[in-house]
């Protein structure tokens, strides 16, 4: 198979584009409203400078335009960090289970969450706008948290790492319990945004994240190469002119802040990075210079898919992505499950 | 992941029950596509009719036995210390004139002012915390039954009222509240007060804007869960002869409090909007939605903030509820 310039199998690459604009062109058609899927396309090229009228209502067209459009941006954008982010710390972790969540990340910005949502109306008069920056507080302070510890207390070891993680995630999650039970009043917007969703803010959100969110996804395409490096072994690498410690702190930093951004305005959305990148080394092998593009755009479709599905299952009601994933997830860590086993045997 | 896993679907209910927006709140399930635009006819415009079988109220002696949620209750002798962990209840308590009988109420029961609020939570009640006041009646909505066999148990009678589903269901737990407390007269006639008082806000608005057919839905929270026609609150609107968006999205399986999508209400586009939660910013930010500049009632300025608390009890307030909606009403018919 031909590779690309970053060593992507540049079929697999196409393949993943086509997927994502095939979910892209159902998630802009699929919805609570009904507009048929030609008259979205004609409408969209009537934004263009061409001779062509446009057969929706104003209204109809602000809801394309201002709700369908921009969600299905952020499932693209969220989908395709959760699912980068999970491939980085599977990487660095050297773990197939690692994922976004296992660092303090999502603990982390549930707190922050939970505490704007609960106290936010004595320090801002929006309280609202404060919930996604808390949350990116969060994520980051207890990715912070779980790695200091780790490197201190416990000598710095990916086993160290990833306990001190469960420990920072179990004490941040015990700490955001207590809060919410001080805001009773506000439990269902609590839940709300912990269940996970893609349609609150618009372009605004979208443009609230796209700086974390662009950094964090350029960092790890470049570290590829770094990881599989790493994956030789600490030694090799050493030998190869690379200090683990400081690919480590680079990945996970951009892991990090390419899961806080996504959890800031979506909530806490699991699975989507231990599934996808599970499903992407499956396809085009180990290595990361392969695997973690792939995943950024297979990572992409999957979200916008399940989405889908998210608002028309019950529509005109939504589920929570968070459930629809986790749904989905739960099943799949069975699958992994058994191959494991066989391969071990 | 970990945290949304623990979430019981009873928190949205309780959630709901709390607020007293409602007693059968349930996590909204998968529900069959209603095709949006399939309007409901508006209901014409009147109060509701009377229920022929309506109960009377006693003679106010004791002992009496009651009937509440939970089976017969017996009171040996009036009750002389009340503790009330139900806004409502609380609000009926005082407006029979039996508020110096109440000696505790729960955190949210903040109307009348001299209500005696405490830190008593009405949400998750805690058995010893209530006999610490000594009470010979406590009165409760249904959320937390299972603390009335506990109470029980200590031989403390307790009357379990549930939110109210109809005006009927509050006309019917005044009266109680009457012959529980020896109040009976006074009950009946601020029953009928009530009855009266809110059928002549409805006739004079009735009169102004005739049927009207004017859409709206009312929002309980951001998320937004909405209240259908079904409920008590959705009853005080259909009395407007008021056409609610959020009929067609509950199937029957979200307890008459389903789950709204922003793109179906742009999409149903009500001419009315009620917010029964938050200040003057949750307005502004209604408006702010994507696309919600197309809707009707964000170009009329017809968003309208509710007081939280008059919107989500089925007290003797009900009436300046119907004030609130009616004036609303006046102001956008003829649009």
């Amino acid at each position: 198979m031909p590779r690309g310039v970053v060593g992507v199998p540049l079929g697999w690459g196409a393949g993943g584009l086509v997927l994502l604009a095939a979910a892209v062109l159902f998630g802009v058609s699929a919805g609570a409203a009904s507009l048929s899927a030609s008259d979205i396309v004609l409408h969209l090229l009537s934004l263009l400078p061409l001779d062509v009228e446009s057969p929706l209502t104003e209204r109809q067209a602000a809801l394309l335009v201002e709700l369908r459009l921009p969600r299905v941006v952020m499932g693209a954008v969220v989908g395709a960090l959760l699912a980068t982010a999970g491939a980085a710390y599977q990487g660095v972790f050297r773990n197939p289970l690692a994922d976004p969540y296992l660092l303090g990340a999502a603990a982390g910005a549930g707190l922050g969450a939970t505490a704007v949502i609960v106290f936010g109306a004595q320090i801002s008069d929006e309280p609202r706008a404060l919930v996604p920056v808390a949350a990116f507080a969060g994520a980051l302070a207890g990715v912070a948290a779980a790695y200091l510890l780790g490197t201190t207390a416990g000598g710095g070891g990916t086993a160290a790492l990833v306990l001190a993680g469960v420990a920072v995630s179990s004490f941040l999650s015990a700490v955001q319990t207590f809060v919410q039970q001080m805001g009773t009043d506000q439990l269902q917007r609590i839940y709300a945004w912990l269940l996970g969703g893609l349609g609150r803010g618009g372009w605004d959100d979208v443009r609230l994240i796209a700086p974390y969110a662009v950094t964090g996804m350029l960092v790890l395409l470049v570290c590829g190469h770094l990881l599989d490096m790493l994956a030789l072994g600490d030694d090799k690498a050493v030998s190869l002119g690379l200090d683990p410690a400081v690919v480590r702190i680079t990945v996970i930093s951009a892991a990090s802040l390419a899961t806080a951004a996504a959890v800031s305005v979506s909530g806490l959305i699991g699975f989507v990075g231990i599934v996808v990148p599970h499903i992407v080394r499956r396809l085009v092998g180990s290595s990361y210079r392969a695997v973690l593009p792939v995943t950024m755009i297979v990572g992409a479709a999957f979200l916008v898919a399940v989405d889908i599905v998210a608002r028309t299952v019950a529509a005109p009601a939504e589920l929570p992505i968070g459930v629809v994933t986790a749904f989905l997830g739960a099943p799949f860590f069975v699958l992994i499950l058994r191959t494991t086993r066989h391969r071990s045997v | 992941m970990r945290i949304a896993h623990r979430l019981p679907a009873v928190l949205l209910g309780a959630t709901l029950a709390l607020t007293a927006c409602g007693g059968q709140g349930e996590e909204p399930e998968p529900a069959e596509s209603a095709e949006p635009g399939t309007d409901t006819a508006a209901a014409t415009c009147a109060p509701p009719a009377a229920d022929p079988d309506r109960p009377g109220v006693g003679d106010g002696t004791f002992p009496v036995t009651l009937t509440d949620a939970t089976g017969e209750v017996t009171l040996e002798a009036a009750p002389e210390r009340i503790v009330s962990l139900s806004p409502s209840h609380t609000e009926m308590l005082f407006a029979i004139g039996a508020g110096d009988l109440v000696e505790a109420a729960d955190e949210y029961s903040n109307h009348p002012p001299e209500a005696p609020t405490t830190d008593l939570s009405g949400f998750t009640p805690s058995v010893e915390a209530v006999t610490e006041y000594d009470p010979d009646l406590v009165v409760m909505s249904d959320s937390t039954a299972e603390v009335a066999e506990q109470l029980g148990e200590v031989d403390i009678p307790t009357l379990v009222l549930p939110a109210a589903a109809t005006l009927e269901d509050t006309y019917a737990q005044i009266r109680l509240l009457g012959d529980a407390t020896g109040h009976s007269e006074d009950a009946d006639a601020e029953a009928t007060r009530v009855e009266t008082e809110f059928a002549e806000v409805v006739e004079e608005v009735c009169a102004e804007a005739g049927d009207s057919g004017l859409s709206f839905y009312q929002e309980l929270d951001e998320t937004p869960f909405a209240a259908t026609s079904e409920t008590f609150v959705g009853q005080v609107y259909s009395s407007f002869g008021l056409v609610n968006i959020a009929d067609a999205a509950d199937d029957g399986t979200a307890g008459g409090y389903p789950q709204l999508s922003q793109e179906y209400i742009v999409e149903e586009n009500p001419d009315l909007i009620f917010l029964s939660y938050g200040d003057e910013a949750a307005v502004g930010a209604v408006a702010e939605r994507p696309a919600f500049d197309t809707v009707t009632a964000v170009q009329n300025d017809a968003v309208y903030l509710l007081d939280a608390d008059i919107a989500s009890r089925w007290g003797p307030r009900v009436v300046d509820f119907a004030r609130l909606v009616g004036d609303a009403v006046l102001e956008n018919a003829d649009k």
